[in-house]
């Protein structure tokens, strides 16, 4: 019976993400995209892994999604933005892109047909998560915390050029 | 609570219709947000892939592959964002195709 609820989420996954790359309108986008997020969270938590999916919502559909929305507030893009949007999108450009996809998925789809396996049904506690994480692999962690100070720094040296020219004019 | 039993490989087929949707629009879309937010689309169907060959065999080993996933992509929006306001304030657009010359 439960089993169902996870094709629900994966349909919803699936609709969410599909509108989401294909409006013309950022803000909409955005929505879809953190209700897709949403979904992939509810799959998580079904396959056993409740901290992914405690972290999926919070960083991912909270904290990224947020920076999205500041940035689309802050540029404005407005009525003629979402026109050029609309132009952009006709279906002559999809053609290309499209087949080019679809071929590799295909190809997907033929490797990782004929297994049979289960997912084992247990949940994997945070505890068991936080030992693994600052065990065997505290050498990731650290390069991890690099990368989000290489991030943090790039982050503020673009902003801050853009904040300080933007003043002057 | 424990988890479901759904067949792996469902989950694999949900992961790889995920990735190319996110690839399919990376390509088509000429807006630098859009292109950020497929990348988003690319990164959570690797988490996905990866949670579910964790729950495969019950360790938490995925969980702690998704943490990493998670924090690149963390790092790498907000790095995207910032250069999206530099787009924007040199060419007055976020077309990609005005940018193409990487020279400011």
């Amino acid at each position: 019976m439960t089993v169902w609820l996870f094709y629900i989420a994966s349909v919803i996954a699936l609709s969410a993400t599909g509108l989401a790359l294909t409006r013309s309108n950022a803000a909409h986008a955005l929505i879809y995209l953190i209700v897709s997020l949403l979904a992939v969270a509810v799959l998580f938590f079904l396959m056993g892994a409740p901290f992914a999916a405690a972290l999926e919502i919070v960083i991912y559909a909270g904290a990224i999604m947020v920076l999205f929305v500041f940035v689309i507030m802050m540029l404005n893009l407005g009525q003629e933005g979402e026109e050029r949007e609309r132009q952009w999108l006709s279906p002559r450009f999809w053609v290309v892109p499209g087949i080019m996809t679809a071929l590799l998925l295909l190809e997907l789809l033929l490797a990782l047909r004929g297994s049979e396996a289960l997912t084992s049904g247990f949940a994997v506690s945070p505890k068991e998560v936080g030992l693994a994480l600052f065990g065997p692999y505290v050498l990731a962690v650290e390069i991890a915390s690099m990368l989000l100070l290489a991030g943090l720094v790039g982050a503020y040296h673009l902003g801050r050029r853009f904040l300080v020219r933007g003043g002057q004019h | 609570m424990g988890g479901l039993q759904v067949p792996l490989e469902h989950v694999q087929i949900l992961a790889a219709i995920l990735f190319s949707m996110g690839m399919l629009g990376l390509m088509l879309r000429r807006n630098i947000i859009f292109m950020l937010m497929s990348l988003e689309v690319m990164l959570n169907a690797a988490a996905l892939a990866f949670i579910a060959a964790g729950a495969r065999w019950g360790h938490a080993d995925g969980q702690v592959i998704f943490l990493l996933i998670l924090s690149v992509a963390a790092a790498e929006v907000a790095v995207g964002l910032g250069l999206v306001l530099q787009v924007q304030r040199h060419f007055k657009t976020l077309d990609m195709d005005a940018a193409r010359r990487l020279r400011g």
